[in-house]
């Protein structure tokens, strides 16, 4: 049932793989979201069908826009707050059709679906729960990038402490969002499904094209929470996202782990933790702490990701 | 159609359409439990548990969810059924549009009971009725013997190529979903070959043949996707009718727009959905019995709008009464005091009509009320009182 440890990810074999999100569509330039969503796709077998679910969201507009669709594959989106539970429709279905033999038995059809973080950390959390809890064969990926980018930048409960967004604006009486973001990877792997993790694009990309397939080729609900970065909400240049992504990961603000069968797993232990500044320093969202009035705010982040970090440790040394 | 064999049974409305499901065995129903719930789901699961039906039964975490599932099964290609009741339908509100929008032919079993707040659990018609413009076709039930005809009539009206809408039947809360009444039943067979095997053109889990479901749409076609889901909802007019007939031959019993009950050469006429309209009937059979014309028009399709055939069945009547289980909170009358007054005009029948909202959140509507309300409109017609605007019937004292 998991597999994954035989695959070769290889990024030159990886990248030969045909596309399934076909250009064309509107995203923006550099944005994390569409390189997510193409990594996650890449785990597909060629001959396996699939069902593609999307929350409402930037990559739902910008990747089906009526008469035209970048997907290669059947796909559905339906409203912002039930990507999961649309989806566990269509995997009920599946189910049904082929117990009632009115689909070949030649056919497998498998299921993944895509949300921003605003229509799974919050308005889509209990669909969200809930296809997790009944267990329907899927994987659910979240997308984050920390904010409702598609809307206008607002405030979601996955986006940092501190962050300047047009519902946390930071100014003279605010220093940004005051809380600290929702731990969702962790809330999932709760739900003790078959298959939780977290990651982001790294130099290979072979922690989230391992990811990805086991998360798709495990039975069962399973979920895969992506670190996308959005150049217009962090406000970074475009060309510098790898190492957005290299800095969260090595200053364990986004610590890569899965949690397999119960059992968490740390995928990487950087060799010198890197302090949290080096995130927040080329983010325009961030700017204003590095005001000199603002150092113990910085103090602050940091303690927080240390705090996270050690029972991140804790959790994967008891296995 | 030959003739089917009659069951005689004795059934709760839920009962009745609960059984329409076992004999349908739809391919995927999700259902959740809100206050209120309705015991379908639940007999429908020990359906399922007893090995009679093998529909997949999704437990989702709230009715949003169970009609976004819906959604989900009914484009992947499987015939797809749920059920709920008041708080729970206005809480997939917005799903209801979409699957109507999507042309999904969903068939939702609803028990009329009113909304919050405050909280209640008995009958009105403010769920279905506030959900009258979501696009959704609805036809209204008498008795647990019309909820359970016009549950296995809304699959062929639902499926037509012609229509692809989503279908709301309706049946009264408690009055109509929890009395144990006589019902005639069909055998198995002859409902599954009149619903028939679901066949979609095109679904998620076709084989080779992927499509896309949900588009976002710029003004350049949205309107022209809304105008077309309009024509389907114009077009199902035809189908109702004809599925209606086909159900006539198969049962011996006849279903129109709405039922004309002693209207003929009525001189004042009652119109009214659900229950009372039993209550009703009896009122008038009482008076006819005093030699006054009385009849009742029971509304049965509420979406689509029979307007034209509603003037015509009540312009040779002095007035009409306009009965409305729902408030709108509009100021000046409940929903069907505004949409029948404007059939008639539109249709230039120019008749007296008065308008009354009664039994809400369960209050009692009995046959003294209809007797009182054909009087008030005897005197109207005949000069001696205003009609009635908006009046509320059986409200306590104080």
């Amino acid at each position: 049932m998991s597999t994954g440890a035989a695959e070769n990810y290889n990024l030159k074999s990886m990248l030969s793989r045909p596309e399934r999100l076909a250009p064309g569509h509107r995203m923006c330039a550099g944005c994390g979201a569409t390189i997510g969503v193409r990594a996650v796709l890449r785990a597909l077998h060629e001959e396996d069908r699939a069902v593609i679910g999307n929350a409402t969201g930037c990559l739902e507009v910008s990747s089906y826009m009526y008469p035209y669709t970048a997907w290669e594959d059947s796909y559905i989106h339906n409203a912002f707050e039930n990507a999961g539970a649309t989806l566990s429709g269509v995997e009920t279905a599946y189910r049904a059709l082929r117990k009632r033999g009115r689909l070949p038995e030649s056919e497998h059809f498998k299921f993944i679906t895509f949300g921003g973080d605003g229509g799974t950390y919050d308005i889509g959390f209990q669909s969200l729960s809930g296809a997790m809890e009944r267990g329907h064969d899927m994987v659910y990926v979240c997308y984050d990038n920390g904010a409702y980018m598609n809307t206008g930048i607002q405030r979601s409960s996955a986006t940092p402490m501190f962050a300047d967004t047009t519902t946390t604006p930071a100014g003279k009486c605010s220093a940004g969002k005051v809380q600290y973001r929702k731990d969702l990877t962790a809330i999932i792997a709760e739900h003790h499904v078959p298959y939780a993790a977290q990651t982001t694009f790294t130099r290979d990309f072979t922690d989230l094209h391992r990811k990805a397939s086991k998360a798709i080729y495990t039975e069962g609900a399973c979920f895969l929470n992506v670190m996308t970065p959005c150049p217009r909400g962090w406000r970074y240049e475009t060309s510098e996202i790898m190492e957005i992504c290299r800095l969260a990961v090595e200053t364990c603000y986004w610590p890569l782990f899965e949690v397999d069968h119960g059992k968490w797993i740390l995928s990487y232990t950087p060799k010198n933790k890197l302090p949290i500044e080096d995130f927040l320093r080329p983010q325009g969202r961030f700017k204003h702490l590095f005001k000199p009035e603002n150092e113990h705010l910085l103090a602050l982040f940091q303690e927080e990701v240390d705090r996270r970090w050690e029972d991140l440790q804790y959790r994967c040394a008891q296995g | 159609m030959k003739r089917a064999k009659a069951i005689r049974e004795r059934m709760s409305g839920n009962e009745a359409v609960a059984f329409a499901i076992r004999q349908v065995n739809p391919d995927v129903m999700p259902a959740f439990p809100i206050t209120p719930s309705t015991e379908i789901p639940q007999m429908v699961s020990a359906y399922i548990a007893n090995g009679e039906i093998d529909t997949e039964f999704v437990p989702v975490e709230s009715e949003h969810s169970a009609m976004s599932a819906a959604i989900g099964a009914e484009s992947a290609g499987a015939r797809t059924m749920t059920a709920t009741s008041s708080a729970g339908l206005a809480l997939m509100w917005e799903e209801l549009l979409l699957a109507a929008s999507n042309r999904l032919p969903i068939v939702l079993t609803l028990v009329n009971r009113t909304l919050s707040g405050p909280i209640n659990i008995n009958c009105d018609h403010s769920d279905g009725m506030g959900a009258r413009d979501t696009g959704w076709i609805q036809i209204y039930a008498e008795n647990n013997q019309e909820a359970y005809d016009n549950y296995i009539q809304a699959f062929p009206i639902a499926e037509d190529p012609r229509v692809h809408l989503p279908v709301m039947v309706c049946q009264d809360g408690f009055i109509t979903s929890h009395a144990v009444e006589n019902i005639e039943l069909l055998e198995d067979g002859p409902v599954r070959d009149f619903v028939g095997q679901y066949e979609p053109e095109e679904f998620l889990l076709n084989p080779g043949k992927p499509v896309a479901v949900g588009p976002y749409s710029i003004s350049a076609y949205a309107m022209e996707a809304k105008k077309a889901q309009e024509d389907a909802m114009e077009q199902s007019r035809a189908v109702i009718a004809e599925v209606a007939a086909r159900f006539g031959e198969l049962s011996g019993r006849q279903y129109g727009f709405f039922e004309e009950y002693r209207t003929g050469d009525a001189d004042y006429i009652m119109v009214i959905m659900g229950s009372a309209a039993g209550t009703a009937k009896e009122a008038a059979d009482q008076l006819r019995e005093e030699g006054w014309k009385v009849g009742v028009l029971k509304l049965r399709v509420f979406r689509p709008f029979p307007d034209q055939e509603i003037a015509e069945a009540l312009k040779n009547c002095r007035a009409a009464a306009i009965m409305d289980r729902c408030e709108s909170y509009n100021g000046c009358s409940g929903p069907l005091g505004m949409e029948i007054p404007a059939a008639l005009y539109r249709n230039k029948v120019m008749i007296e009509t008065a308008d009354y909202i009664y039994g809400l959140a369960g209050r009692d509507f009995t046959v003294e009320h209809a007797r009182e309300i054909f009087a008030q409109l005897r005197d109207a017609a005949d000069g001696k009182i205003p009609a009635a605007r908006h009046a509320y019937v059986g409200l306590r004292e104080q």
